[in-house]
């Protein structure tokens, strides 16, 4: 078990270098921060050169690069260009984030298990063709559009709810945006547990199960649930990834100061330091969710050993 | 070999049978066409499958009406949708403007009609895009094997690390000005590993067959494997993936341009009229600018993704 881990955590440098040197082209070769912070004004060319050489502007990519990645390795994320570090900024955004995107994988895996467990045991029946149908629709429906809507229905017709959450973002507030986050990764888990229980519903362990006369609840939760999740596990594992993707979205339409916002701060300032940043963690956080996915793997199913 | 053939030889071969009527096809012997009968009972069971499945028959009729108002949207919208009255700002419907008229007094009606061009065009473009150079790099890394393999995994796992709705934000925002190319290139730029992992998986899973053995050993060549015998058998997943990718890009355009860093004015997009219904909760007191092209934008989706759904179902035996 611990070779393997230090394996995959070694597979995962390339990886991570790609990806943050992809990002990193695309932040500084594209867009020149420089000019965007003067905004209509053309800069002073002594200035500007000045401001270059500070953030290193003035070298090759690749050595911008590495001097950041080095800078990154030792807590430094560097200064937003008004001078505020960036991991102030994460320190502030990355925790409201966080317990939103908590919130909406409670969401999935309470609901959408239950609801595939369900379905996966009555495949065929009404109830499977409706969920089923449901699941379709909520999939269809992109999360801006079930924001807004909740947010017009639930916040400002009705007036259950305020439609903004508030700077502290305090979890009461954060129920209704996540639960629009979940919901098209809820219908997904729904269909996927769904899948994989009828599936396994007819396989010979059940039914040893069911001839040692153990109760029906326990073979579905001790023996059948616990061997059709690995999909629905590999798909939360990458899930983790869409949901600080999505929290952009749901960000922005219920304004959480979080990632998503501070990102969007960053992209439309052209504030690079802070953008390099936030993906920067993003992708390593994306990145540890999917070895995690693998170290599961061996939990829920006994047969899969790590050498 | 190009990639074209993986997404127009399912489609022609299903044409086909839908022009003889699929019917009692399984038993036909090769015609002189050169077109082997099990291929065609592969497409033709399909294609029989997908004609009973009521899921497949609405979407196909949306679908095939979306395609319809997407190239004659005059057909049924006769105003100019960029002709604009700021006088009849918000007003509610109305008779001849079913739908009202949006913030800047366009009729909301003719924007959601003209919407549908822009999202079936990024669709349809980002998904055959994704298909091809995805099939054609994927196929290759799983075919030849060896160093490009290994190269390929590890390029599709850089790309698997950039969640993309992240990327747009990160890579169309440094972009000026952005067009519905702009938006489709992306698109296939950061979606193409995925079709490659599948289409990968496949090519290799395909190789192993005692046919493909058996060509080899008949002295056929690389490009002849390839196109003879592996693609026609290799290539289903791939569509399911990309039918089903279809309905997700729609989607994801619309995201980009509620997030400002998808299509501009004038191109009329779902997304960005939903945006600028967003703005500062101006579908507060007029709800109708909301309402219509986020359900045009939801049905469209649902269409396409029942298609691929009932896809799915027609072409994995594993489910019937």
């Amino acid at each position: 078990m611990g070779r393997y881990v230090v394996r995959r955590l070694l597979q995962m440098i390339p990886v991570f270098i790609g990806t943050t040197f992809l990002i990193f082209v695309m932040v500084y070769a594209v867009g020149d921060p420089v000019n965007a912070m003067f905004g209509e004004r053309a800069p002073d060319p002594a200035t500007a050169e000045q401001l270059r050489e500070e953030f290193n502007l003035d070298k090759p990519i690749w050595q911008q690069y590495v001097l950041y990645m080095g800078n990154i390795f030792t807590g430094d994320f560097g200064n937003a260009f008004n001078g505020q570090p960036v991991t102030e900024l994460m320190a502030t955004a990355f925790p409201i984030t966080i317990r939103l995107a908590a919130l909406a994988i409670v969401f999935e895996i309470l609901v959408g298990i239950t609801l595939g467990v369900l379905t996966g045991l009555r495949r065929g029946r009404p109830i499977d063709s409706g969920v089923l149908m449901l699941t379709l629709v909520v999939i269809s429906v992109p999360t801006f559009v079930t924001g807004s809507l909740a947010q017009y229905l639930l916040g400002v017709k009705w007036g259950w709810i305020s439609p903004a959450v508030s700077p502290a973002a305090p979890l009461r507030e954060l129920l209704l945006p996540g639960l629009v986050l979940a919901l098209v990764s809820l219908a997904y888990v729904t269909r996927l547990t769904r899948t994989s229980i009828a599936e396994n519903a007819r396989a010979d362990y059940v039914r040893t199960a069911v001839a040692k006369g153990l109760s029906r609840r326990r073979v579905t939760v001790r023996h059948l649930l616990r061997n059709s999740l690995i999909p629905v596990v590999t798909f939360l594992g990458t899930d983790v990834g869409n949901l600080m993707a999505g929290a952009l979205v749901t960000e922005r339409i219920f304004n959480i100061h979080g990632v998503g916002f501070q990102l969007w701060q960053g992209i439309v300032r052209q504030n690079s330091p802070t953008v390099v940043g936030f993906v920067t963690v993003l992708v390593i956080v994306f990145l540890l969710a999917n070895l995690l996915v693998d170290l599961l793997y061996a939990v829920l199913d006994p047969r899969i050993r790590y050498a | 070999m190009t990639g074209t053939p993986a997404i127009e030889g399912p489609g022609g071969a299903m044409e086909e049978l839908a022009e003889e009527g699929g019917g009692g096809l399984k038993g036909a012997p090769p015609s002189g066409r050169g077109r082997p009968a099990r291929g065609r009972s592969m497409w033709s069971d399909a294609w029989h499958e997908l004609r009973r499945n009521p899921v497949f028959v609405v979407a196909g009729l949306i679908i095939a009406f979306l395609v319809l108002i997407s190239l004659w949207p005059g057909l049924i919208a006769t105003r100019d949708p960029l002709s604009c009255r700021l006088g009849r700002s918000l007003d509610p419907s109305s008779a001849g403007h079913w739908f009202g008229f949006d913030t800047q007094g366009c009729d909301v009606y003719t924007r959601v009609v003209y919407g549908a061009r822009t999202s079936v065009t990024v669709g349809v473009c980002a998904t055959a895009g994704v298909a091809v150079l995805g099939s054609l790099l994927g196929g290759l890394a799983g075919f030849f094997g060896g160093v490009w393999d290994a190269l390929l995994s590890r390029l599709t796992d850089i790309f698997f690390g950039i969640p993309i709705v992240l990327g747009g934000l990160v890579f169309l925002s440094m972009t000026g000005s952005r067009s519905v190319w702009t938006v489709v290139t992306f698109i296939v730029l950061l979606g193409w590993p995925q079709v490659a992992r599948i289409a990968r998986g496949s090519v290799i899973t395909v190789k192993q067959n005692d046919y493909v053995q058996a060509a080899r050993a008949l002295g056929a060549g690389n490009a002849r494997m390839m196109v003879r015998h592996i693609l026609p058998n290799a290539v289903a997943p791939v569509i399911v993936t990309a039918t089903i990718a279809l309905g997700t890009y729609i989607s994801l355009e619309a995201t980009l341009s509620y997030l400002g860093v998808g299509l501009q004015p004038p191109t009329i997009s779902w997304g960005a009229d939903i945006s600028a219904a967003s703005q500062g909760m101006q579908f507060r007191n007029a709800p109708h600018i909301l309402l219509y092209p986020a359900a045009a934008l939801s049905v469209t989706v649902l269409a396409f993704i029942m298609l691929g759904d009932a896809v799915r179902d027609a072409l994995d035996p594993k489910l019937r």
